[in-house]
């Protein structure tokens, strides 16, 4: 009942469905890109990015006195690309590391931007309130032509990226490879980043420079977890993003001034969780599964290979031994008696007597060929 | 398709490149005949890696010219292929075997378009030579080391490349790799292709090589195997931390085969002196 009613309020009530759309646009945006960052283990860049805009909008609104989201977001674009030049900058011409250089770079910048924004606050006019929901992020503030703004600039760095896809692809696994067969890779490099800077700015008004970093590595590292392939990460990476674009925007505006940010941020962490445990092949739950299963056959073949070695000084192979012998072979380690349990229902071993056991026909073949692959 | 015989293949020409202060290549000359299957020897630090990076244009020089059948390599990449380190790259990389074999067709198939069912097609056979068609959709984090190797080794191959540059394909592969790697390039040769290997093994250069060339940030010597692989060289490249064994006490018969080459046995770190030469 309530799914329904949020269902019906999503397409009718407008500033719902804005908040929605908007919020839909950059978790799909900042998904996609943000695969590229996380492959090629640039997830701190995205943080310094973020961080990085807040002068930038500052000083947008200092310049322009406009509170025009497309100004605020070129003026966060700007600072972004300047704060990536600086820190490739230092790496290239210091012996500081490319970590500490992100460090660096984030700070200053950040802590340039709050200053600025407290002197904003002080000014004398009323048309400087609201500039520190681009802190925390407030997707309730979002009007339709911002969502319109944010989905053409979107659109259009997705389509860039589809447009230079093999290329991408060559630049994040093999760049030495790729710059070899002529492609020139410090090019597509920097075009990359202004992708993912362009993703990231569309971002910040709903969710804030503070956590937008993790809309970019977030949703590429759930999406990790259940593929194998980058094609279809980046679609699964955009759809979590979305997800929790919307889910935490919804969050936000039904509950009194939660900032947007936070929720969607919670609300992509579950998505995380949830990846990390239980995904197949990679998840924390199969893993255990796995190497449970295996410790448990391993165990079983030691309990078999005793029986057989035992049985191998008698005429008959399948002269039968009593529970005390094997618990000592194994010396009272492995769960002897589960396992004799567990090859009795395989069919390789019987019980002769209450404490005797001995290997079916079927189980001196297999012990045989367990004997054979272990030398 | 064009006679390159009366050119080197590749011609280095007084190469130096340095990080910082630090010299790594110093004046470097290098010709390479066409058609020879060389390895690349030298100490760690001698530079091997960073003349083949500098020759596909990897790495700046701070002086010198390199050409490829007499002109720059800019001009002539589509004639070269080249085999990075495996260590290189990532291979947890969400991707599979047929798709990085792909990857060497990009070159050919220049920017946007994407490759198709000929890409394909050529990457498969590639998979075949190297024995590994079977794994063509298996991720490659699954694979082994050998393994990685192969799929490197075929993704030079799609290049269809005239000369190939590879570093290191024999790092840390099991036999069986080695062996089927030894053929291939072997193949390599008597189709023509000019193939310039980074190789750490002294024992094996001669078994698998007719070329070598010494470095150690100078070039030492260049020339065929029999010519060139000589202690006096060998002590010049490695600065005298070379022991040999005794093979005239130990296995006269092989060396009777072998009158003109000695085998170095080991590399050793710290300085044991030089043994007796074999055939004195």
């Amino acid at each position: 009942m309530m799914l329904l009613e949020l269902g019906k309020d999503l397409i009718l009530d407008y500033t719902l469905r804005t908040v929605a759309l908007g919020s839909a646009t950059l978790g799909v945006v900042s998904g996609a890109l943000g695969c590229y960052a996380v492959l090629r283990k640039q997830s701190l860049l995205g943080d310094a990015i973020s961080h990085a805009a807040l002068p930038g909008v500052a000083l947008a609104f200092l310049f322009t006195q406009s509170k025009a989201p497309l100004v605020l977001v070129c003026g966060a674009a700007i600072a972004g690309w300047v704060a990536t030049l600086f820190v490739i900058g230092i790496v290239n011409n210091t012996r500081i590391k490319e970590d500490s250089a992100l460090g660096l770079v984030l700070s200053v910048f950040f802590s340039v931007g709050l200053v600025l924004l407290t002197v904003i606050q002080k000014m004398p006019t009323a048309k400087q309130s609201g500039l520190d929901t681009f802190l925390f992020g407030q997707a309730a503030a979002l009007l339709e032509r911002d969502v319109v703004t944010m989905a053409s600039l979107g659109g259009m760095t997705l389509m860039i990226m589809l447009f230079f896809w093999k290329e991408f692809k060559l630049l994040c696994f093999d760049s030495a490879f790729g710059a070899s067969l002529g492609f020139p890779m410090a090019v597509l490099d920097v075009l990359l980043i202004t992708l993912l800077v362009i993703a990231i700015v569309l971002g910040l008004q709903t969710v804030g420079v503070v956590l937008m970093s993790a809309m970019v590595v977030a949703p590429a590292a759930a999406a990790r977890q259940w593929t194998d392939r980058l094609g279809g990460m980046v679609v699964l990476s955009a759809f979590f993003g979305a997800i929790a674009g919307v889910g935490g925007a919804v969050i936000s505006s039904s509950a009194v001034r939660i900032p947007t940010g936070p929720t969607i941020v919670l609300s992509i962490s579950a998505i995380v969780v949830f990846s990390i445990a239980f995904a197949p092949n990679r998840g924390l739950v199969w893993n255990w599964v796995r190497s449970q299963r295996e410790r448990k056959k391993l165990q079983i073949e030691v309990v078999l290979n005793d029986l057989y070695t035992l049985a191998s000084q008698h005429a008959d192979l399948q002269h039968s031994h009593s529970t005390a012998v094997l618990l000592a072979m194994s010396a009272n380690r492995g769960n002897v008696r589960h396992s004799l349990r567990e090859l009795v229902s395989l069919g390789w071993v019987e019980n002769v007597n209450t404490d005797e056991w001995a290997l079916t026909s079927e189980g001196v073949i297999k012990a045989r060929y367990i004997a054979e692959r272990q030398e | 398709m064009k006679n390159y015989s009366d050119t080197f293949a590749i011609e280095v020409e007084d190469l130096t490149v340095a990080y910082r202060d630090q010299p790594v290549l110093w004046d470097v000359d290098l010709n390479v005949p066409a058609g020879v299957l060389m390895a690349i020897v030298g100490p760690n630090g001698a530079g091997k890696t960073t003349l083949i990076k500098v020759i596909l244009g990897l790495v700046r020089a701070a002086a010198g010219r390199v050409s490829i059948y007499g002109q720059s390599y800019s001009d002539q990449r589509r004639l070269v292929g080249y085999v990075p380190q495996r260590g290189s790259v990532d291979w947890d990389f969400p991707t599979s075997v047929l798709d990085v074999v792909m990857m060497g067709r990009y070159g050919a198939l220049g920017w946007i378009r994407r490759p198709g069912s000929r890409e394909r097609r050529s990457a498969l056979e590639a998979l075949d030579k190297v024995g590994m068609r079977d794994l063509a959709h298996r991720q490659i984090s699954q694979l082994s080391g050998g393994q990685q190797q192969r799929v490197f080794l075929a993704r030079a191959l799609v290049q269809d490349a005239q000369i190939y540059f590879m570093d290191e394909p024999f790092q840390g592969v099991d036999a069986t790799t080695e062996r089927a790697i030894v053929a291939l390039l072997q193949e390599l040769r008597a189709e023509g292709k000019t193939l310039v290997v980074v190789h750490h093994d002294l024992q094996t250069v001669v078994d698998y090589f007719d070329s070598v060339t010494l470095l150690n940030v100078r070039r030492i010597a260049s020339g065929p195997v029999n010519e060139v692989f000589t202690e006096t060289n060998l002590r010049l490249t490695y600065g005298g931390r070379i022991a040999f064994l005794n093979r005239t006490e130990d296995q006269p018969a092989e060396t009777q085969n072998i009158p003109h080459v000695i085998k170095p046995a080991k590399v050793e770190n710290d300085a044991t002196g030089i043994g007796e030469r074999s055939n004195p």
